[in-house]
């Protein structure tokens, strides 16, 4: 533990990322109390004359939104829902998906068989249609959302980590563990589950941004986080059209996607090369 | 154009205020061109007992001819297929004599049999199409719409140009139904070989003919040089389909493109309403639309009148109308502005917080209630549902929205159990044709009041409905004005009785065109067929 | 080899067999009724009921199921409620937009993330790396309506060099595809550059290193084939990606291709498209995945086809 945070104090990059992420953490926490209005009012005095929404000014920080609500507001309660989506549901995803991956890979025979042809039958649904007809089934809701986007986003993930166990499996060192009389647990690992990090780290950290945009395009189908609450797949989704219009609502929200996203990217990295075991001792 | 005019102002009862706005003087028609018109959504179909949205509607009226027709840009009925006809005194026989003129584009006479044929099919419940309820006066439409007689009686063609239909009750509107595309004339021998994929080849005897059809991608359409009426303005028209609307503006702009059918996205309506070529771009116009949120008066506590009425006065339509970039006005009663009957002295419920919070309080809901609101998924109605939402919060009413797509939402609104508040927004009722009694039968009368029905606020009052009746059967042209007087009463009477709308506003339409078409706005925005190909032309 | 391949060809059909079953019984819960639909809007109760008879949807459940199923034995996908067509037909219609837009957007995207990855991989930690991994960032956050519309804007409205929307000459494509390839890069790249770092760090490219092999050729010869086996398999997996998640691209581009017609199928609740879409979706992520499966060992013979 003291040597992880060493390492990480010792990358300003990685610092600051960390620092990011617990700005967006504690500004969740702590959004009815930052947000100076509340993010569903719709002032009269928040949309122009025409009914254009206002750029920033020192009334909107951030300008308001096509319906004249406070941007910087909704941005504050919208990290809530993000969070939760791209946190939870791509972290249940990338979990799902590397537990069945790793055993479909390593167990042969009927089972390893049939949890990878549930997979395929899984794999064969277009995704994003699965994730309509399933959100229309279900009522929408935050945790429901969270909960599609788990169930279509594992897939994927299985999918890889079954290839790559199946690589790592035939491979001489762990051949002749086996042969050694090694347990399967302590192959599964010792062995190959620290081969398999870098693709789920690399899937974790590149899920969380694709899982907000994922969101924001079940709501525009109204299978999403139903409105007003707001989120910041949704905030820009709503706005995407008005890029030349109105700028500062595409671009604001779509930079602290950008910016979140890579922040967990870099910590992800960071800890990707503590936990690589090919890498240990050097660097 | 000479014969025309003549016809129509013969035929003409009033000399419609439409005439005085139909061409400018500096630019003349020029004859022929083609010009691109773009879609995003596919086209349904062609086929004239089945389309049925505005998208193919307009398409479909150029492609087939009917009895009667709707002078351009206008509301009032001239001949077209019929050369002449009268009525009997009773108001129950219609004779028409056809025009001998007319042809289909595969070289066949039109004949009476065509279009008695062309209306069974269209009530032939085998058909499937969404027809058959119009044609409801003809004696004998009621066995074939169950399916019980294969023909019509009360459709009779003795000779090859003369149709003679009888009716079971006077109905004021009989001609406007003609007017239909459902009532167009289709050639059965074609119909019969193509089965149902007659909507993707369509054989009709109107101004012009389908050349070409590559699905998802483009529909071409060419003159038809038979036409038994006076030529279209252009030589053809292509409609290019899958075109994203900021995409088709963008193009119309570098003019690649000469109509946006989808008209001009919000994210994109004020920059160019204020630019400098604004006058030429964009037609904005009035239509014969309300849309409003229905209240399902069948539900606890929305059965209270004054809950609903309470309604009405927590909307702040202002705000909503500014929302939408002014492109709409407030509307008070159920009628648009434009149909007839609509009551100018009507005010409706004003915007009163505080007294919706007095109404709230005698009815005993001082704390409020909760309840859903539907509402179509496409820009502006989710942001319009919300904004109605805050409305309702301020007198303690916490509606949850749900934002879906157009049939879930429809199919909620013909749910009795389901949706409480619906925002018609995007499926607003847009007339059939220029009769206030379009707005009441499917929409509020208790034959709409079904499952899958149209009538979400599910107001069913037989008062109502015996009022109604008696002014449909007041068919006889000298009576036209009291029998609007009387559907102005019962429109402004239901308002202010039962409140079982909320009606926000009258939507205008809008349209960009590129620089070189011409003709009136009248002729881009019709109030029955939303564009007029055939009066429609390029300047020169 | 031919057993085997028959014994996956098997597998695939069960595994469409399941698709078919698992749609048709969700949208038969879709809260949408089509026969109000067809109906129209000023349809009597018993109007309803008419069409709802002729479409065979008062059957009971496992036999509407048996009719669509013999159907798709003889190919026929049924007709849409909305547009009244053959379904076969739609889809057909749009099956060569969408596979050309496919193998082009693929092809940037595998080009573009395997020069990344690789790059990335061996400047790793420096400036080099950093800005490519940045970059390929950028491109899986961004929304794909605001690029694509950026990019129809900076090189089609202004600069005029593609043509703004359309299908039919390779004009048409580049845009499309770019953007597709631009915001799937970032996936490529991020698999790559792992992929290569381990290999680079396993004994035996180490050893061809200390062999006094040329660095170039040690990567590619040993170590880009070994990486090269999750990309062979993430193709598998963005053809799935690709049938559904393309609609944007190709709205914004007016590029006629299948997923246009499944977002509109969706919005309409037309359930004969909706079902004709996924079942040739799956049918196609089945074959790709398919065919990654057989490829893989090719790459990498260790891995014995089960």
């Amino acid at each position: 533990m003291k040597r992880a945070l060493s390492e990480i104090a010792r990358q300003p990059a990685t610092c600051v990322a960390v620092l990011l992420i617990a700005a967006v953490v504690l500004a969740a926490i702590a959004a009815p109390w930052l947000a100076p209005f509340s993010p569903d009012a719709q002032p009269f005095d928040g949309l122009s004359l025409e009914g254009a929404p206002l750029p920033p000014g020192p009334k909107y920080w951030l300008g308001t939104d096509t319906l004249g609500r406070d941007l910087l507001s909704r941005l504050l309660y919208g990290a809530r829902t993000s969070l939760v989506i791209g946190l939870v549901a791509n972290g249940v995803a990338v979990l799902i998906g590397m537990t069945l991956g790793v055993v479909a890979g390593y167990v042969s025979g009927v089972v390893g068989n049939a949890l990878m042809r549930f997979t395929d039958l899984m794999m064969a649904f277009p995704a994003l249609l699965l994730a309509i007809v399933l959100a229309a089934l279900l009522r929408p809701s935050l945790w429901i959302v969270a909960l599609v986007i788990a169930l279509v986003n594992w897939v994927q993930v299985a999918r890889i980590i079954y290839t790559e166990t199946r690589g790592l499996v035939e491979r001489d060192y762990i051949l002749a563990e086996r042969s050694l009389g090694a347990g399967h647990m302590r192959i599964l690992f010792r062995h190959i589950a620290p081969h398999l990090l870098p693709s789920a780290i690399v899937w974790g950290t590149l899920g969380v941004a694709t899982t907000v945009l994922l969101e924001a395009t079940l709501s525009f189908l109204g299978v999403g986080v139903q409105p007003p609450q707001p989120s910041w797949g949704n905030i820009i989704y709503e706005s995407q059209s008005y890029f030349q219009a109105a700028p500062w609502l595409v671009f604001i929200p779509g930079a602290i996607i950008l910016a979140t996203a890579l922040s967990f990217n870099l910590v992800g990295d960071a800890l990707r090369d503590l936990l690589d075991p090919t890498q240990r001792g050097r660097g | 154009m000479n014969r025309r005019l003549l016809k129509s102002a013969a035929m003409a009862l009033v000399l419609s205020a439409g005439l005085a706005t139909f061409a400018r003087a500096d630019d003349r028609s020029s004859q022929g061109g083609t010009i691109v018109v773009t879609y995003q959504d596919d086209m349904a179909t062609l086929d004239p007992a089945i389309g049925y949205d505005w998208q193919n509607w307009s398409m479909i009226n150029s492609l087939f001819s009917r009895l009667v027709d709707y002078k351009f840009g206008t509301t009032e009925i001239v001949p077209s297929l019929a050369d002449s006809w009268t009525i009997s005194p009773d108001g129950l026989v219609y004779t028409f004599k056809l025009n001998p003129k007319a042809k289909f584009t595969n070289g066949r006479k039109v004949t009476a049999a065509d279009i008695k044929y062309s209306i069974e099919r269209s009530v032939n419940p085998k058909t499937q199409g969404p027809a058959g309820g119009f044609f409801h006066s003809i004696v004998g439409q009621d066995k074939m719409a169950d399916g019980s007689a294969t023909t019509i009686s009360g459709i009779e063609a003795p000779d090859d140009s003369t149709l003679k239909f009888t009716l079971s009750q006077p109905d004021a509107t009989f001609l406007n139904v003609l007017a239909l595309n459902f009532a167009s004339v289709v050639p059965k021998e074609v119909v019969e070989a193509e089965g149902a994929d007659f909507g993707k080849k369509p054989v009709g005897s109107g101004a012009f003919k389908l050349e070409e059809w590559v699905p998802g991608q483009r529909l071409v359409f060419s003159r038809n040089v038979d036409y038994f009426r006076d030529r279209p303005n252009l030589d053809g028209f292509k409609v290019e389909i899958g075109q994203e609307p900021l995409v088709a503006i963008l193009r119309l702009q570098k003019g690649e493109v000469d109509i946006a059918g989808d008209g001009i996205p919000p994210a994109k309506y004020l920059e160019i309403k204020n630019s400098p070529d604004a006058k030429d771009l964009i037609v904005d116009r009035e239509q014969f639309e309300t849309s409003y949120i229905t209240i399902n008066t069948t539900k606890k506590p929305l059965d209270d009148v004054r809950v609903r009425k309470a309604i009405n006065m927590a909307v702040n339509k202002d705000r909503i109308v500014r929302i939408i970039n002014g492109r709409a006005t407030p509307a008070n009663q159920v009628l648009p502005p434009l149909m007839p009957g609509y009551d100018k002295a009507y005010k409706g419920y004003a915007f009163d917080v505080e007294g919706a919070k007095k109404l709230m309080d005698e009815a005993g809901l001082k704390d409020g209630f909760s309840t859903t609101l539907y509402a179509m998924n496409t820009d502006p109605n989710p942001r319009i549902a919300q904004a109605i939402q805050q409305d309702l919060a301020a007198i303690g009413i916490k509606a949850e929205i749900k934002a879906l797509a157009q049939p879930e939402v429809i199919a909620a609104g013909g749910n009795k159990d389901q949706a409480a508040l619906t925002w018609s927004g995007g499926m607003g009722w847009i007339a059939d044709f220029p009769d206030p009694s379009d707005f009441y039968g499917p929409i509020l009368g208790c034959g709409g009041a079904i499952a899958g029905g149209w009538n979400w606020s599910w107001f069913c009052d037989k008062s109502f409905e015996d009022r109604a009746t008696k002014a449909d059967a007041m068919s006889k042209p000298e009576q036209k004005d009291e029998r609007y007087k009387i559907w102005a009463q019962i429109f402004t009477d239901i308002q202010s009785q039962q409140a079982p709308w909320a009606p926000v506003f009258n939507e205008r339409r809008v349209v960009a065109k590129s620089k070189r078409m011409g003709g009136s706005d009248a002729v881009y925005i019709d109030p029955t067929r939303v564009i007029d190909y055939e009066a429609i032309y390029t300047k020169k | 080899m031919a057993a085997l391949l028959g014994r996956r060809l098997i597998q695939a059909a069960a595994v469409l067999l399941g698709v078919a079953i698992i749609t048709f019984l969700l949208l038969h819960y879709l809260p949408a009724d089509p026969a109000a639909l067809v109906a129209g809007r000023s349809a009597n109760a018993q109007m309803i009921a008419n069409v709802r008879h002729q479409l065979g949807l008062d059957l009971p459940l496992p036999l509407q199921f048996w009719r669509y199923l013999t159907g798709l034995v003889r190919g026929d996908l049924g007709r849409s409620y909305i547009q009244r067509s053959e379904v076969a037909t739609l889809v057909m219609a749009r099956i060569p937009a969408t596979l050309v837009l496919m193998a082009c957007g693929v092809f940037v995207e595998v080009a573009l993330g395997l020069t990344f990855g690789v790059i990335a991989a061996l400047r790793r930690n420096g400036i080099v790396d950093r800005i490519v991994m940045m970059f390929a960032f950028v491109g899986v956050s961004s929304p794909q309506f605001v690029v694509a519309l950026l990019l129809l804007y900076v090189f089609a409205a202004h600069l005029g060099w593609f043509p703004m929307s359309g299908f039919g000459t390779p004009a048409h494509v580049v845009l499309p595809a770019l953007t597709l390839g631009l915001l799937g890069a970032g996936w490529y790249a991020r698999m790559v550059r792992s992929a290569m770092i381990d290999v680079l760090n396993q004994d035996y490219v180490r050893t061809a290193r200390a062999k006094g092999l040329s660095r170039t050729r040690v990567v590619l010869r040993h170590a880009l084939p070994n990486a090269l086996l999750p990309i062979v398999a993430m193709i598998g997996i963005d053809i799935g990606q690709f049938m559904g998640g393309v609609v944007v691209v190709e709205a914004v581009y007016g590029w006629p291709g299948i997923g246009q017609l499944a977002w509109q199928a969706i919005q309409q609740a037309d359930v004969p498209i909706i079902m004709g879409v996924t079942l040739v979706s799956s049918l196609a992520i089945v074959l790709a995945n398919l065919l990654a499966d057989l490829v893989a060992p090719l790459l990498d013979p260790r891995i014995r086809v089960r």
